[in-house]
Order: structure tokens, then sequence, then C-alpha cells
């Protein structure tokens, strides 16, 4: 057994001793057992499902090799290469601003997914919370024309974590206060969001933009709530000042739940609901809470996306858009941490620009078959991070003769 | 030095071993679980595995049943070696285990859980339970273990829990039976009963392999035991001539306090008054009925009960987890009634919880965490709603250092510490936060001998600060050799008050309802 090994396992063993995890939530279990086992796991799981997809491509008639080159030369991001030169260069650089406009947003939610993970919360909302952001930023966005640029930003961009905030708050509230369980009304909560988007854009909608009265869309951000370039030509969909402030919210992701009281009561309530009331913390508050902050973290998501590059909200993108979900996977192969969510949401990103029609040369890989294989990786990502938990779920709950008496020896052989 | 000492120890019902093990060497990585450990059972003898927490009982006894392979060694079964290479073969073997956490299908009759398995059959093959409630009747009137076979197991004891899973070994052909910590889920009344029936099974000839650490129970049941300490044999003796001072000495490596020095208590103003408390439990019924106590200031007050009659719902109504239906809670002069915990807490409320895996720690957490939990709203721990890591981390690093806290420094994680560390850390925590109420529930809920002499001499040096301690308790002499005042509780009421010399006799009676002359 590798030491790796060991020590997961004797973590995972000490905690079942007299039935102590009978208390910990899946989700909570599950967020744990994936935050532990450090990187190796996460890159092997990325390894897997990028052999698999290549069998898949070999089955096609297609090489592998040459597929997943170019698919990487369309994520632009040989540009880090200093012998990538000339035209190839430039080419790379709008390639990378590209993958990174698609990164942004996966932070974001990937976050507000990680964050619910870490309370023992299972949060399936990141979809409805980041509708809901994008519909309150183009609504602020597009009023208020003239306002300074920086308070107009401010303005539409706190509008979108305040819509996220209350959005996942309902589930939080709802949870707190009732029990209800957080999967089903997220889950819920997601078409509510969806479907009041529809109506607020649609043709007839209060929202609808005015000056286009037949097409089912919003209003345009003015000029003066566009989110700044500063890498590439803001015409042309350069790269927009999102990135650093997703990077601003993986900062605050980890100072905030190692930092701060907040963030050890949500720990706390996240691994241990029974210790946590022991000491005096109210469970059904955190939970709220922790829902809040993941709603905000989705919200802030989408302003990014329609202040940065969209700059109005179509209802066939709104029903279309799956970024939200996407943040569950993210969270997932990120362990539900601060570094890995970024490293995760970058991955996703760059598989998302480089398997796009825009990108890959399809010459070598027909591109509408290209994002079926990123659907595909990402599908086989998010089900192997998922059976490492099941087969963990089964190694708790079997009573198995072999199970138990195996983890009380190894936990005595911890414990010497 | 074993094999000089076999001929004088070998029981005289027969002259060969029915299971040896010889040499056993397990490693786990760079650590060696079981060091060269020979272990032998007599058909019709009791050999009691004794030693603390981690001290490799649980490694053996897993090699024994076919769940590890020995590095080096072998196993010798009736006379011939034997590779155990799964429970499946020591099923075979004959070798039968009953585990301390039983393997039982809650929903199934006895009868159906008996033949899990190996299940008779008619033709065609349909379940012939008829059969099966027969072989129950059958094995259980042969070894005088009364169970009913139509009985479904979520509705029986633990005591008889425990009897189907030895009748179902027994079913299963096992001459040789394995009992881990086999009392560490039963009353004393329960234990006694299990008692009666480990000697009826002696006389039948089958061989027990009985592992504890409890040193009474080894000495009431044992025909020979033998002591393992750090992965080592260090000894096996006859029960005649060993003491629990002895065995205890053997266990630990040391002389052990096993009754705690105790002067007079000088109890000063009461601290924690309890006024005709009412609690409901889960089920919304009352589990506590009409309690009305104090505790004084330098005095232990136990309470002790048979589990299950109240204990957990006081304990959680006094440190705020449980709001009382009716009744006050006042401690040092603030009424913390319905409060909550955090009321308790600032009115000097600490509480060493009964379960540390469940209440009393989060084994996910590192120590330096762990230690902040009772505390870290306090401006020393946080301010402004940011955590003051480096005031945490050092704290911890000076209680460790204090409680003599082994297996980690403050960034190491709870779960990787052993059981007797753990309560340490929880101890640790609670004492620190300088509390005038100690609420200690089952302080030493299955620590080993020497952890169990730290918790008692540190529970004692708090009473002499000045604490008022209420220690809820089964053990009788727990309560007996801690508490200055005892009160017996049963269905939720307090039957007495008793003197701490009172007899078993008596608190027996009065714990299990019999109104027996109260001495208060």
């Amino acid at each position: 057994m590798s030491t790796l090994e060991e020590q997961t396992q004797g973590d995972v063993l000490a905690g079942e001793e007299d039935g102590g995890s009978a208390s910990l939530t899946t989700p909570a279990r599950l967020g744990a057992y994936v935050r532990r086992g450090g990187v190796i796991v996460p890159i092997l799981t990325t390894l897997i499902a990028f052999i698999a997809g290549g069998l898949v491509v070999l089955v096609t008639g297609h090489d592998p090799f040459s597929t997943y080159k170019a698919i990487f030369d369309g994520t632009g991001l040989q540009w880090v290469f200093p012998w990538v030169t000339g035209s190839a260069r430039s080419t790379a650089a709008f390639n990378l601003q590209q993958t990174l406009i698609a990164t942004t947003p996966l932070i974001l939610v990937g976050l507000a997914v990680a964050f619910a993970f870490r309370a023992g919360l299972f949060n399936i909302g990141g979809q409805g919370q980041y509708t809901v952001g994008g519909i309150v930023s183009v609504w602020l966005g597009s009023s208020f024309a003239g306002l300074p640029p920086v308070l107009h930003i401010t303005v539409a961009v706190v509008g979108a974590a305040l819509a996220g905030a209350v959005w996942a708050g309902i589930a939080g509230a709802l949870k707190a206060s009732l029990g209800v369980n957080e999967v089903i009304s997220t889950i819920m909560l997601n078409w509510i969001a969806i479907w009041a988007g529809v109506y607020l854009f649609g043709l007839g909608g209060p929202l609808q933009d005015a000056h286009q009265p037949s097409v089912p869309t919003s209003s345009s951000v003015s000029a003066s709530a566009k989110l700044p370039v500063f890498w590439g030509n803001a015409q042309l969909q350069g790269l927009h000042i999102g990135l650093f402030i997703a990077l601003a919210a993986a900062v605050v992701f980890w100072v905030l739940l190692n930092r701060t009281r907040l963030g050890y009561e949500v720990r706390a309530v996240g691994l241990n609901p029974d210790a946590a009331s022991y000491a005096g913390m109210s469970v059904a508050r955190n939970y709220f809470r922790a829902m809040a902050i993941c709603g905000a973290f989705a919200g802030i998501a989408a302003a990014m996306d329609i202040l940065g590059w969209k700059f109005s909200l179509f209802t066939n993108d709104i029903q279309a858009s799956s970024v939200g979900f996407l943040g569950i996977a993210v969270a997932l192969l990120g362990r539900n941490t601060a570094i890995g969510t970024v490293l995760a949401a970058l991955l996703f990103g760059a598989l998302q620009t480089g398997t796009s029609d825009r990108f890959l040369d399809p010459s070598v890989f027909n591109p509408n078959l290209a994002s079926n294989l990123t659907w595909m990786i990402q599908g086989l990502i998010v089900l192997l991070v998922s059976t490492d938990v099941i087969a963990l779920k089964v190694l708790h709950s079997g009573r198995g003769v072999s199970l138990v008496f195996k983890r009380r020896a190894a936990r005595e052989e911890a414990g010497r | 030095m074993a094999d000089s000492t076999r001929p004088a120890l070998e029981p005289r019902a027969s002259t060969r071993p029915a299971l040896e093990l010889r040499g056993i060497t397990k490693k786990f990585g760079s650590v060696v679980a079981n060091d060269r450990v020979d272990f032998d059972v007599y058909p019709g003898e009791v050999h009691a595995l004794l030693g603390e927490n981690g001290a490799g009982k649980s490694t053996l006894v897993s090699v024994l049943y076919g769940l590890y392979t020995p590095n080096e060694g072998e196993i010798v079964v009736d006379g011939r070696p034997v590779e155990i290479d799964s429970p499946a073969t020591a099923i075979r073997l004959g070798i039968g285990m009953v585990h301390q956490h039983f393997m039982l299908v809650p929903v199934m009759t006895v009868a159906e859980n008996l033949v899990l398995g190996h299940e008779p059959t008619r033709s065609g093959g349909l379940l012939d339970l008829k059969a099966a409630r027969a072989r129950v009747r059958e094995i259980s009137e042969r070894y005088g273990l009364a169970v009913d076979p139509d009985a479904t197991i979520e509705d029986v004891t633990v005591g008889t829990q425990q009897r189907v899973e030895i009748l179902r070994a027994l079913y299963r052909g096992a001459r040789i039976l394995v009992l881990d910590e086999p009392t560490a889920v039963l009353t004393a009344q329960e234990v006694q009963e299990l008692m009666d029936v480990l000697q009826r099974l002696k006389q039948d000839g089958t061989g027990i392999v009985f592992i504890s650490h409890k040193l009474g129970e080894v000495l009431q049941v044992a025909d020979r035991i033998t002591v393992l300490r750090h992965g080592r044999k260090i000894d096996t003796v006859r029960r005649e001539g060993a003491t629990e001072q002895s065995l205890a000495r053997l266990v630990v490596g040391r002389e052990v306090l096993l009754t705690v020095e105790k002067s007079q208590a000088h109890a000063a103003e009461p601290m924690l008054v309890v006024e005709h408390l009412h609690v409901r439990d889960d089920r919304d019924l009352e589990a506590v009925d009409d309690v009305s106590l104090s505790v004084r200031a330098g005095e232990i007050v136990a309470i002790a009960g048979v589990d299950g009659n109240g204990q957990q719902e006081l304990v959680e109504a006094i440190t705020g987890l449980r709001a009382p239906a009716e009744g006050r809670i006042v401690v040092d002069g603030h009424d913390i009634t319905r409060k909550g915990v955090s009321a308790a807490t600032d009115a000097a409320v600490a509480h060493i919880p009964e379960d540390r895996h469940r209440r009393g720690l989060v084994l996910p957490f590192t120590l330096a965490e762990n230690l902040a939990l009772r505390e870290f709203r306090r401006p020393e721990l946080s301010a402004r709603g940011w955590l003051r890591t480096g005031r945490i981390r050092s704290r911890a690093t000076a209680l460790l250092r204090e409680y003599d806290v082994r297996g980690g420094g403050p960034d190491a994680y709870a779960s990787s510490l052993s059981g007797g560390n753990q309560q340490k850390v929880a101890i640790a925590r609670e004492i620190a936060s300088d509390p005038k109420l100690l609420v200690a529930h089952q302080p030493t809920r299955g620590l080993d001998v020497g952890a169990i002499e730290f918790v008692h001499r540190r529970l004692i040096e708090e009473r002499d600060r000045g604490r008022a301690i209420l220690l809820v308790s089964l053990e009788y002499e727990e309560v007996r050799s801690l508490a200055d005042r005892i009160l017996v509780i049963y269905e939720g009421r307090i039957m007495g008050e008793f003197a701490p010399d009172a007899s078993e006799e008596e608190l027996g009676m009065a714990m299990t309802g019999r109104q027996a002359a109260a001495a208060g």
C-alpha cells in the first residue's frame, strides 16, 4: 500500500468506529473524501478519461494523437511556449483568450458547488443561480446608462451576486427550517429561474429589448457596464478582467473557509453536524449562510459572462446553457479546494474551446464530433470521480465480515 | 518463555491445542503489528487476549480469521499446519467469530439470521424455514442458549443478538469461538448471562478466545490470559494467582493505580441547581421525569444507572443541546434553561461527551481546530469574525504538551490518534475552558487502563480545584471510586442518593427500579 493510500484509508477508517460516521451526510463524506488523496487521483482520473476518449477517436477511424494535438492547438495553450512565433503566436493568443473567457465562469460556478460540499451540502442549483445572476446583471447593465463605469459595473456585479445568493438562499432556508433536501429544491429552482428568464426576455415579456421587438432577447448592456478588455481586441472578444475577479473569488473562497469564523463553522457543520451543534454552532444557520455564499459565486459567474462578452441574454441561450452543471464536475475534479477548482476550470474551459468548430481544424477531426468528445470526456471524469465515492460508500456501509475487521485492525495500527 | 511454561499451563481436559499460532509476525509497511506472537487455545478452555488499544489484538485475530496473511509464522489446527486465506476457510476449519458490531439483518427473524448463508432448502431451492426453526431450537437447547426463533432481530435485546451471533457460529460448526470485546455493548446483567453461556460452551469442549481490555471480566472468565503490548506477547499467565493489579502492570508495562487516591471533598456553594426537570427524548417520550439535583463547587456527583434511563437526555438538557419540557437549570446563578449551548458555555459549563466520534471531535479536523471548538468565539481565539489561527495553534501546542497527547502535533488530524489520545484532546479542550461545571458523560468509555487512570486522576484534580463535576457513568467501579455523592437514575427518575461506600447490591437494586432504603 502506498503511503498516500494508507493515510486516506486510515482517516476514513478511523471515522467509522462506533458509528461515528453515521452522522456524516453523504455529501459531507463525498466532500471530505474528495479533498483527500492529493492531486494524484484527479490527474489519474483525467488521464483515464482522455485515454478512453482516444479509443473512441480510434474507433471512428481517426488518429487520436493528431486529434488531441489539434484540440490542444485549438485551446491556444501553446502560447506559453516561447518557440511559437509569428502568426501562429497571434492565433494562439486569440485562442487562449477564448479559453480563459470560458474558464472564468467555470471557476466561479465550481466554487459555488465546492463551497456547498464543504458545508456538507450538494448544490445542484448552480445553473439556476447562474441564470438569475445573468437576468439581474443584464437588467442592471442595460439600465442606468451613463453611470461612471466602475460604479455601473459594481452595481451590476453586486446585483447579480445578491440575486444568486437569494436564489440559493431559498434552498438554504428551506433546508434550515423544514429540512427540505437541497438537491431537490435546487433542481426545482433551476427550472423556475430558467422559465422566469424565458418569460422576462421572450416576445412580449416585460424586459424584452424594445429596439428589436421580434427577437426574444434582453436589451444590450450599455458601454459603461462592460468589463474592460486587457488582452486582445475588445471588438474581437478579447479577454476581459473577469478572469481576475474569478481568481480573486478563489482567494476569497480559501480565506473565507480557512481564516474566518464563518468558514470554521461551515467546515465543522459539513464534516460533523453533531459535533458542530455540541460546540454551540447553529447547523441550520450555517446551511443557510453556506448556500447564500454559493449562490453569490454563481451569480458573479453570470455577471462575468454578461458584462464581459455576451452583453445580452437570448431566451434560447438561457435554455441551452449548462455552465452551472459543469460547475459540479469542476468542483469534483478540483477536490473542492480553491486551487483545484481553478485548475479543473481551466481544463474544462480549454476542452470547450479546443473542440469548438471555431478553433479545431476540421481536416483533422470534425468539430461536431469533437464537441461530443468533450462532453464524453467530461462525463467520464465525473463518472470516475463519482465511482471513487461509490466505492467509498460501499466500504463505509459495508458490514461485511472482512471489511469491519480489517478496519478495526488498521485502526489499531493507525493508533499506535 | 512460553515453551518452558506450557506443560504447566496445559488444562487437564485435553493434551493437544485445538488451535495454535506460532511465531506470528505481521507488518504493515514499517509498522510491526504482531512480533513473533505465540498463542494457543485448548478445547474446553477460555484463553483471554488482553492488551491496550493498539497492542495488536485485532491484528492477531484477523490473521487467525483469514483476513490478513502473516509475514511469518504458522497456524496449526488440531495438530495440522493450515493456511487460512479467508473467513470461509476459517469457518470450514471450525473457527467461529463473534464481532463487536453484530452482523445481523435487523428485519429478519432469529431463525432466518441464523441460517443466513447456509440455508436449509427443500426441493426446488425453496427455503425450508421449518427446518431452520428446528435447527435453532436444537442448537439453543443443546447449549442452553434460550432464544425465540421467530423473534425479529430489531425487537430483541443486544444481549440476545449476541446470543444469535454465538449460535450462528455454532451452527456453522465452530469448535473454536473468538469473541471480540463481547461485553462492550452489554449491561451488567447481560454480561453475567454471557459468562454463564461461556461456561456451558467450555463444558461442551469449545475453545474460546476472549478479547477484552476489562481486567475484572478477564479474571472472571478466563483460564489463561495472554497479554500483548506493542505487538509483542508479554506473558501468558493462569487465572489463579493473577490479580487486577498484576494484569494491569503487564498490560501497561508499569505500576498502575486502579483506585484513585482521593481526599475528602471540600464542597462549597451549589454551582448547578436543577429543579423539577422534565425532558422528552427524540420519540417525544418523557425521558427525564421530574429530576431535581444540585452539584456544589468542589464535589463530584455521579449519576449511576443502566444505560438508556434518561442519562443522555439529562446531560443534553444541562449542556444546552436539548430544550427541556419543564423545569429550571441554574448554573452559578445564571438561568440557562432552554438557552442553548452558547449560553451554557458562557455560564462556564463544559461537557465531555459520551461519544467522542459523534460529538466530541470533528475527526477530519486538525487537533488545533478540535481544541478550539469550545472557545472559538472568545476574543482570544477570534476577533471580528476572523480566526486567530496563530493563537489557536500555539494554544493547542501547549495543551497537547500539558495533557501528554501522543500521536501528532497541532496539525495532525484527530482521526489519526488512538482512542485514548482522542479522549485526552476532548478532555483538554473542556478543562481548558476553565469551567465552573464540568459534565463528564462516560469519560472513560472504550479506554484502556492507562488512559482510565489518567482521566480519573484528572477529574479528581479538577474537583480539588473547586470545579463542580457531574459524572454520568455506567461503571460501578468508576462511580464508587470517583463520586462524593451518588444519585441513581431509573426510568428518568432519581431513585435516591447514596454514599460512595454503598454496596453494589444497594446500588443495583435502585438501578433496576426496586426502591431500596435510600441512604440520603
